[in-house]
């Protein structure tokens, strides 16, 4: 079974200790200028956004269908069955594919690095692999980023609004978003004003890709035998000129004899 | 005579001294310091002119060896190596500037080996890997002519049909492929460009980019080698051309009709300049020209709508890669100095490469060009239709 967050914004205090705990568990210096900063870097792979009294969190989804991973040449970021979308470094040739493709912009580039990786939340997959939560959910003080099955975290999600309906909006973001995502979140203001975006489609997006390259293996045959066709026929008509007419002959030897001539 | 081309020798050298300063910023500071791209933006000029166009202008090679081998139109051989030659040209440029955009160019060679088939870039690295070495034999011959190979010679001839098919086919697939590169953003290129239709229209559009890069190049190659195409093959291409404009033109709007974005074209917005900059340059004018028989008919005529319609495309690829993201990313893109100065130092180098090979190969068939009448009337059963229109 496989891994997820729930994250419930009207939990959240803005304490931001989920971004403290990611910085160390990533070895990223952490102060308080970069505690400021409200958008995700190549030193920041989280950020807890506010807007008035509401928080919102922002980080990679971990999707379970992820554009980035679809899009890689070399298989750099691939979907693990525990759940994390993990990066591999040492495959990665800087394409930025990933950060082109990301529904959620979510990767980010090393820009001032001579060798640059591509940075993101991983989901801690060491951590997970271990047994345990995520740095950010075990550092959680008020459960409002809570590691667990996907299954259940969904069935807790929903047990929330059931009970509350006046405090949250009728939707878990990252249910079906892209075609769901390992990151799922509950919050009582629209998604948008912190920048996720509200009419994703509910189809994984690598499908609209492999819609066009699955036909490539027809293609290739389809489009060898056409053309050869085609030469075959024009081909043909040139043996047939050729064996036809003696007046075209005549014609061919004397507009020959013409070009030796100039 | 003399004077020029020192001036243009002078101007080469100074592009070419910016752009070496660029490509030492470039790989001694890495890729924040060169150019204007951000997490927001991460794809920027030389992806969307040098990649996309690039190749898109390379198109000429495939479109015209099919046309002479498969489809047996034999009186535009005159063209096909100036044309193959552009074309192989044109991707090696294109691979020197993902060395200058990946940003770990020493890993270019990944996909070899690490291998994702679900990824349009892993499929368009491949082909287009393949379709440089296709190009490489079908220039080879004219190399071995040159140093009196013929043996050698003889073989790439009778390999010459496979060749030639199978360019084709991988031109296809990479040409068409370029704009799948875009399909998975939907909520991110704007819907003027943005479609499912974006392989088709990016294998049409090469297309009509092959056959208006062969008018483009003879007029020029008349104008600076004196050597040109006969005025006869230029109207069989306008002509050509035409058909597939309009064919991408009625496809282009069926596509906009159907997804209910024509209305938004009428309403002013940065994206409604864009789209309608794109439409009059790649279609509007040049089918307006090409539909007027005088034009069509003139050498002149025949350069400017060419010339319009290359404009146009790429424009069009800029729209997809560059200018069509900036509202869903909320920046506006402009490259830095040293991004163009490398862009401009490849495509410099470009020209100059192609010079020096007129010069020094069998590239332009001079003295045979004038023969070509005799023996088209004999091959081909279709020239009727070379004045038709007159
Ligand atoms: S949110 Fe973006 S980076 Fe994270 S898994 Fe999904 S597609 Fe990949
Ligand atoms: S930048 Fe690296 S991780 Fe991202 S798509 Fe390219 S090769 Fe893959």
């Amino acid at each position: 079974m496989s891994k997820a967050l729930l994250y419930d914004a009207t939990l959240c205090i803005g304490c931001k200790a989920c971004e403290q705990a990611c910085a160390d568990h990533n070895k990223l210096p952490y102060t308080t200028a970069i505690g400021a900063e409200e958008k995700q870097s190549d030193h920041k792979y989280t950020v807890v956004l506010t807007k008035g009294e509401h928080f919102m969190r922002r980080l990679c989804m971990n999707c379970l269908d992820p554009a980035c991973a679809s899009v890689c040449p070399v298989g750099a970021l691939r979907k693990t069955s525990a759940g994390p979308v993990i990066y591999e470094e040492g495959r990665c040739m800087g394409c930025r594919y990933c950060m082109a493709a990301c529904p959620f912009g979510v990767p980010k580039y090393e820009w001032g690095k001579v060798l640059p990786r591509v940075r993101k939340c991983t989901m801690c997959p060491d951590r997970v692999a271990a047994g345990q939560p995520t740095a950010c959910a075990e550092a959680c003080p008020t459960g409002a980023t809570k590691f667990g099955e996907r299954d259940e975290l969904i069935a807790e999600a929903r047990q929330r609004i059931h009970d509350n309906p006046e405090k949250y909006l009728d939707h878990i973001y990252g249910l079906t978003e892209v075609g769901g995502t390992s990151v799922l979140l509950l919050s009582g203001v629209a998604f948008e004003q912190f920048g996720y975006r509200a009419e994703l489609p509910g189809d994984p997006l690598p499908m609209l890709t492999y819609r066009v390259l699955s036909r490539i293996p027809d293609i290739i045959p389809l489009g060898g035998v056409l053309l050869g066709g085609v030469w075959w026929i024009t081909h043909r008509r040139k043996e047939v000129a050729a064996a036809e007419g003696p007046r075209n002959n005549a014609q061919n030897g004397t507009s020959k004899r013409r070009r030796d001539e100039e | 005579m003399k004077s020029k081309l020192t001036f243009w020798k002078v101007v080469f050298v100074i592009l070419m001294a910016a752009g070496i300063y660029a490509t030492f910023v470039r790989f001694t500071r890495g890729l924040g310091p060169t150019t204007n791209l951000t997490d927001q933006f991460p794809w920027g000029i030389w992806v969307g002119f040098d990649v996309l166009c690039g190749v898109m202008l390379a198109a000429g090679g495939f479109t015209l060896t099919a046309a002479v081998h498969i489809f047996n139109l034999k009186r535009l051989q005159p063209i096909v190596r100036p044309t193959v030659l552009t074309a192989f040209l044109g991707y090696l440029l294109v691979s020197v500037a993902l060395m200058f955009d990946l940003g770990r160019p020493y890993r270019i060679w990944h996909p070899l080996i690490m291998r994702n088939p679900h990824s349009v870039m892993f499929e368009v690295a491949y082909c287009v890997m393949l379709y440089t070495t296709v190009l490489a034999l079908e220039f080879s011959p004219i190399v071995l002519e040159r140093f009196h190979l013929h043996r050698a010679m003889k073989i790439i001839h009778g390999a010459v049909i496979p060749l030639v098919i199978i360019g084709v086919l991988l031109s296809t697939l990479h040409q068409s492929s370029l704009g799948s590169l875009y399909l998975i953003m939907p909520e991110k290129l704007h819907p003027f460009w943005y479609s499912p239709l974006l392989p088709v229209f990016f294998f049409i559009s090469a297309i009509a980019v092959g056959l208006a890069m062969t008018i483009f190049e003879s007029s020029l190659s008349s104008k600076y080698f004196g050597r040109e195409l006969e005025i006869g093959i230029l109207r069989e291409l306008g002509r050509v051309l035409a058909v597939v404009l309009c064919v991408y033109a009625v496809l282009r709007f069926e596509d906009l009709f159907h997804r209910g974005v024509l209305g938004k074209m009428l309403q002013p917005s940065y994206e409604m300049t864009l789209v309608w900059l794109e439409l009059a340059l790649a279609l509007i004018v040049p089918l307006a020209l090409l539909s007027v028989p005088k034009i069509r008919n003139s050498a002149n005529g025949l350069y400017v709508a060419a010339v319009m319609v290359l404009l146009g495309f790429i424009t069009n690829r800029l729209n997809v890669s560059i200018t069509g993201l900036e509202s869903s990313a909320g920046v506006h893109y402009i490259p830095r100095w040293t991004e163009l100065a490398i862009t401009v130092a490849i495509t410099a180098s470009g020209l100059a490469v192609f010079s020096l090979a007129v010069k020094y190969l069998p590239i332009f068939p001079v003295p045979e060009a004038r023969t070509v009448p005799s023996t088209r009337e004999a091959v081909i059963p279709v020239p009727v239709l070379d004045n038709a229109g007159d």
